[in-house]
């Protein structure tokens, strides 16, 4: 599909002009429109679509509170206040900015579950799924230095918690976070650099994001039957076909957004980010925003040494790790059998991952005590099981069900059984 | 390059190390002022040293002072938690120091600790959990009269600060 034809024939003499000197409009036509896109994609597949969405709800919003917003300890908090009471139509913007962060959140991982399971990680796709998950390192940044700018209490302890993960670090960890902090303490010099970065990393992820779409357009989509595109038949226009596929679920996908926007914007937040910072008492239960928790999790259940491996050292890195262990997905998968539909016994275990990281959601939210810890220690056990045990056993010992003979077959049915 | 390598080195191939090592040097040169920027600067190093005076801090309480932006527990312990706290057999702890090393001679009813959590750095409340010490809100970590770590996740003892008592009354943290 990297070399499909594309029928682009410049309409006038200044398209012709122009083509012969930077071919961008063949280039969008064959890109953005004629793209032969799989016509099996079921409504999963939308939300790459969706995302881009939200990436640039978060610059057009994010870009008109910094005009409002004062990077300042002892402003920053009043001037959050102050978009939202006195600035126009500031409630709906800073509202739309904040929930905006939450249903990219719920739009990635909906996205990223997609590709666990219909193996989109899988071999032609392997630098597609990489650069996803660059992206989704990125955003968890971004989204946490965006959290640390209203400076309430949750920004602040955050902030110092985060950070604090650096320190685990041998030799080199405290440095590190002087250097990060800016002072021995999370305090001006702090917000103002996460400031700076906060506007830089959402540019930097959308020049990623021009990668991933790249990546894509190379082998071209994979589909919920997993078989490779065999010819045109197997194939869509990505415009009209899909464009408005995409425009629908944005705007089905809107509705739920608008409603937290209007009537529930600080439902996903916590009330102690409505109390300044104060570097002196730390709020009674210490909590990230809901889409870092299964991370968070991870983190707090390592509370055991082992070997010469410190307790803090090591929850830093199995939260690391339960991050840096997708990039190598694709090898530990070794199944020839893309889609999860065709797969018996990986479907099970693939449920259970996606129920089992949900429970890790949960226990991150409640406290560090009893029994939480060790159904903790349980989840994370599974967590990378699933990754370095299940997938690459399962890939060994699985008979999958026989995959339909292309695209086509998969929507209309086989020759065999129409004649039947 | 790859034929500069079967024949004699020349004087060209001289000029274009010569010439990348010292463009090499000058990048680093350039990436070091806007690394160094991030460091603490002046203004936050001014503040490396205060004084405090314990008078009016009565026994069996405590004072949360910031030094460094950093809070510091003053605690005046009572006789019963220092007994506590020296009674403890050294085999008990995950990180092994004795309470004499964690206050000044004579002074051991002053506890003087930064009171960020040796985890990831929450303040622990005081006078809570199992050790009649303090416990970590954030993720359950248990110190004990002394501020040594006894369970959780945190891998340290509570820090003791460099301080020294200028007068009976007055300490110099710093």
């Amino acid at each position: 599909m990297a070399n499909h034809a594309g029928n682009y024939t410049p309409g006038n003499g200044f398209e012709r002009w122009l083509d012969e000197r930077l071919p961008i409009v063949r280039f969008s036509k064959e890109h953005l429109m004629d793209f032969p896109t799989p016509k099996n994609l079921n409504y999963w597949w939308t939300f790459g679509g969706i995302l881009a969405f939200m990436l640039v709800v978060q610059i057009v919003t994010g870009i008109i509170l910094v005009m409002h917003y004062t990077p300042n300890v002892d402003l920053a908090f009043a001037s959050v206040q102050h978009i939202q009471r006195d600035v126009n139509y500031g409630r709906i913007i800073q509202g739309t900015h904040a929930v905006g962060a939450s249903m990219f959140f719920a739009a990635v991982y909906i996205h990223i579950f997609r590709g666990l399971y219909y193996g989109s990680y899988k071999s032609p796709r392997e630098v597609l799924w990489m650069l996803g998950v660059i992206i989704f390192i990125l955003m968890m940044a971004t989204a946490f230095m965006g959290y640390v700018l209203p400076w309430g209490q949750m920004s602040f302890w955050g902030a110092t918690v985060i950070t604090g993960i650096f320190s685990a670090l041998p030799i080199i960890g405290e440095p590190i976070q002087i250097l990060l902090l800016g002072g021995f303490s999370v305090a001006n010099p702090t917000l103002n650099r996460f400031f700076s970065l906060h506007y830089l990393l959402p540019f930097i992820i959308a020049a990623v994001v021009v990668l991933h779409i790249w990546a894509l357009h190379v082998p071209g989509n994979n589909n919920p039957a997993g078989v490779s595109v065999k010819d045109n038949r197997d194939t869509l226009p990505f415009h009209p076909y899909f464009t408005m596929k995409d425009l629908f679920a944005i705007i089905v996908f809107m509705i739920p957004f608008a409603w937290f926007v209007f009537f529930a914007p600080d439902i996903l937040g916590h009330p102690d980010n409505y109390i300044p910072g104060n570097p002196q008492v730390t709020p009674e239960h210490i909590v990230p925003e809901w889409y870092l928790l299964p991370f968070y999790a991870m983190l707090r259940a390592i509370d055991f040494n082992v070997l010469f491996i410190n307790s803090k050292l090591g929850g830093v890195i199995v939260m690391g790790g339960s991050l840096l262990i997708l990039f190598v997905l694709p090898w530990l998968d070794r199944s020839k059998v893309r889609s999860g539909s065709f797969r018996p016994l990986f479907k099970p275990f693939y449920w259970l991952f996606v129920l089992n990281f949900i429970a890790l959601a949960y226990l991150g939210a409640q406290p560090a005590e009893g029994v939480y810890v060790v159904i903790a220690k349980l989840c994370t056990a599974y967590y990378f099981a699933y990754f370095l045990i299940i997938l690459p056993l399962l890939s060994r010992i699985e008979t999958p069900a026989p995959l339909p003979a292309s695209i086509s077959e998969s929507v209309l049915g086989s020759d065999k059984k129409a004649k039947a | 390059m790859a034929t500069a390598s079967e024949t004699k080195a020349t004087r060209r191939d001289f000029l274009y190390i010569a010439t990348g090592a010292a463009g090499a040097v000058g990048l680093a040169g350039i990436a070091w002022p806007l690394i160094d920027q991030l460091n603490p600067d002046a203004s936050v190093l001014a503040l490396a040293s205060i004084q405090f005076d314990l008078s009016p801090v009565a026994e069996g309480s405590t004072v949360t002072i910031l030094w460094r932006g950093l809070p510091v527990f003053v605690r005046h312990r009572t006789p019963e938690e220092i007994e506590e706290a020296r009674a403890t057999p050294l085999a008990d702890l995950k990180d092994p120091e004795t309470d004499e090393d964690r206050v000044k001679e004579g002074h051991a009813e002053w506890l003087i600790m930064i009171a960020n959590c040796t985890h990831l750095g929450c303040v622990p409340v005081g006078e809570a959990g199992a050790f009649d010490g303090w416990f970590c809100p954030c993720h359950g970590s248990v110190y004990d009269t002394s501020g040594r770590i006894r369970s959780g996740p945190a891998p340290a003892n509570l820090v003791v600060p460099p301080y020294e008592f200028i007068s009976d009354t007055i300490v110099q943290i710093g």
